[in-house]
């Protein structure tokens, strides 16, 4: 179906339906889609599927290779490394998922009220956007985690309000390109009120660029939880985490590469699935990304 | 091509009245546009230091609480807030912060009692080494990598190049650096894993302790801006002059140097020093895997010693550095693409 086409469909469900076919259509959206849907289906159901308890110390077997009792071998703590990394993913996928949500959510609404009431607010707020953008995240994210204290109702929180802050920047830009468009002027030349041009000319066409900036800011989010937990900032222990997985196992790469290995092989199929997925679905939805930002 | 030549121009066109105008116009218009963007540059970094400020104070508890932690009570504390001034408005502490701060003096780190410029010195040379290292071998191969790609747009080397460039984008940097540590260190013993230098020994002796931490370090931002450079060239090979240069005849390799890489090259310069900004998070990881004294691997230990006032500091410095350069990027582009010399703001 072309993109035009795709733009039209009125009902949801249908567009939705399109738009994963047309993604499953590209290799990349194919690989993608089959990464991500692996690892959240493993999520969900690996607690039913792993044959020992995650925090099991079999001190017979520490450092031991992959064998029969334990596929990926064993860490240094005598815990089998294959239910580790199955079990690894479900702190990372529920905190940068909700994250996510929430800084779309909330990037998302003050982008597109920003684009539309503009004048000196929108300008001082974009201002405090790019001082914000100007600091290292990992560092406030660092802070907030060591003095407030170690939990997901802290880490939450802080990673949606700092990945949404570019949110706002997109949704903002995505909103000055609607609003120049004549079908907004026509709009407010009906007489149509705020509320009903946001929602029925202005959403639909923001959410593609949304969507899109969701998937990436989903992968961007992993990436620095995983480099939170790596430092000891994250999760803490005993939880199986890939990030924590990394970290510990780093010592004794030396003579236990599959302990570092399991978990790198893990975190880094999630991590390329979700980017080759958002690749795919803005090809599917239409939208250049060739210039993305690195932020 | 100072400014100083930039008026002496202007001053001699002015004489003669001619329409030679317009060259004073641009010249004028970029001396303006020069300093707007430095004021901006420095009110945003002011803007950094409050928000930087205001966040560590919003914390709950102050620098004397969360240092002593557990031990924070009683004459302890209130000797520890004495000797650092705390119990001052957050306005006059703040105001005496960010003056210290323009003479070079952020204040005393709690834990170390040293100053904290002295504290910081060392590990910025260091940091900086390792991020213009990684900027300087990262750089040219990115462009070379990403013409080469561009040029071969979807046949092998592309698809190669490409592959590998997505992989190291989107994949952690503590793990591709973990990686290249178990590929280069312990496997094939070529390379040292860890940095045992202290912070405070010359350069030199960093020499072979670098080079792995460099390489990990260059990795996404090599991605990037290949990626980049090569976008570019396909754009620019599908432009009509080049089209045209094709139609006419003009050999390859000539319209490929002549026409496209100063036109696809442009619009790089301005990522370049973004993306060696952006760096500096990256920078943190990987100091802390290869346990480099640098800045990065500071500002763990500040926060793991509680150490507010230090952090604080890393956070303005990092900001500095990173404003600094997006500033030096802009000029150059500014310098670099006559086209935006005309603009209005």
């Amino acid at each position: 179906m072309s993109d035009a086409a795709i733009f039209r469909q009125e009902n949801v469900f249908v567009k939705l339906l399109n738009v994963l076919a047309d993604m499953v259509s590209r290799p990349s959206g194919l690989v993608g889609l089959s990464l991500v849907g692996f690892h959240i289906f493993l999520a969900i159901v690996s607690p039913a599927l792993v044959p020992y308890d995650f925090t099991a110390m079999d001190s017979q077997a520490i450092l031991s290779g992959p064998s029969a009792e334990h596929w990926l071998g064993t860490d240094n703590l005598g815990r089998d490394i294959l239910t580790r990394t199955m079990l690894g993913g479900q702190q990372a996928l529920l905190v940068t998922s909700v994250a996510t949500v929430i800084a779309i959510a909330w990037g998302g609404m003050l982008g597109v009220m920003l684009g539309l009431i503009g004048g000196w607010l929108e300008n001082i707020v974009m201002r405090l956007v790019d001082a914000f953008l100007a600091i290292p995240y990992i560092l406030f994210l660092l802070l907030i985690v060591s003095v407030i204290g170690l939990s997901l109702g802290v880490l939450i929180p802080t990673l949606a309000f700092f990945y949404g802050i570019p949110v706002v920047r997109m949704s903002r830009a995505a909103t000055h390109d609607v609003v120049a468009l004549d079908y907004i002027t026509a709009a407010r030349a009906r007489g149509e009120s705020r509320t009903t041009i946001v929602k029925k000319e202005l959403l639909p066409n923001v959410l593609d660029v949304l969507l899109v900036e969701a998937a990436m800011r989903w992968s961007w989010m992993l990436l620095a939880f995983s480099s939170l937990s790596f430092l000891g900032f994250g999760v803490a222990p005993p939880t199986a985490d890939w990030g924590l997985m990394i970290a510990g196992a780093r010592s004794f790469m030396s003579y236990a590469p599959w302990a570092v290995l399991a978990p790198v092989v893990a975190l880094s199929s999630l991590i390329i699935g979700i980017n080759l997925s958002a690749d795919a679905l803005a090809k599917a939805l239409g939208i250049d990304r060739a210039q993305k930002a690195p932020v | 091509m100072g400014i100083a030549h930039l008026l002496a121009i202007r001053g001699a066109n002015r004489d003669t009245g001619k329409s030679l105008d317009r060259n004073a116009h641009e010249d004028d218009n970029m001396i303006i546009l020069f300093l707007q963007r430095i004021v901006l540059g420095l009110l945003t970094l002011v803007f950094v230091s409050g928000i930087v400020f205001v966040a560590v104070e919003a914390l709950p508890g102050d620098a004397c609480t969360a240092f002593l932690g557990r031990m924070a009570q009683g004459t302890r504390l209130e000797n520890c807030r004495r000797d650092f001034g705390i119990e001052r408005p957050a306005l006059t502490r703040y105001a005496e912060w960010s003056l210290g701060a323009l003479q070079g003096d952020l204040g005393m780190s709690l834990k170390r009692n040293k100053p904290i410029s002295d504290v910081i010195g060392t590990r910025l040379r260091n940091t900086l080494v390792l991020g213009l290292s990684a900027a300087l071998i990262g750089v040219p191969i990115a462009i070379f990598l990403g013409i080469i790609a561009g040029l071969s747009r979807d046949r092998p080397p592309d698809l190669w190049v490409s592959t590998i460039a997505i992989f190291a984008m989107t994949i952690p940097e503590f793990v591709s650096a973990t990686l290249l540590v178990l590929i280069f260190s312990v496997w094939l013993g070529w390379l040292p894993g860890i940095v045992t230098t202290p912070p405070n020994a010359p350069l030199v002796e960093f020499l072979s302790d670098i080079i792995l931490p460099i390489i990990s370090l260059a990795l996404v931002m090599t991605a990037h801006i290949l990626r980049m450079v090569r976008t570019s060239v396909i754009d620019v090979m599908e432009s009509d002059y080049v089209q045209m240069a094709q139609l006419k005849g003009v050999p390859y390799w000539r319209m490929v140097f002549r026409h496209v890489l100063p036109n696809a090259l442009l619009p790089t310069i301005n990522l370049v020093a973004l993306t060696i900004a952006w760096l500096l998070g990256g920078v943190i990881v990987i100091e802390v895997v290869f346990n480099y004294p640098g800045l990065g691997r500071l500002t763990i230990d500040a926060i793991s010693d509680r150490d507010l006032a230090l952090v604080q500091a890393i956070a303005l410095v990092l900001a500095a550095v990173y404003i600094g350069l997006n500033l030096f990027a802009d000029l150059l582009t500014l310098l670099v693409n006559p086209r935006l010399r005309a603009m209005r703001i």
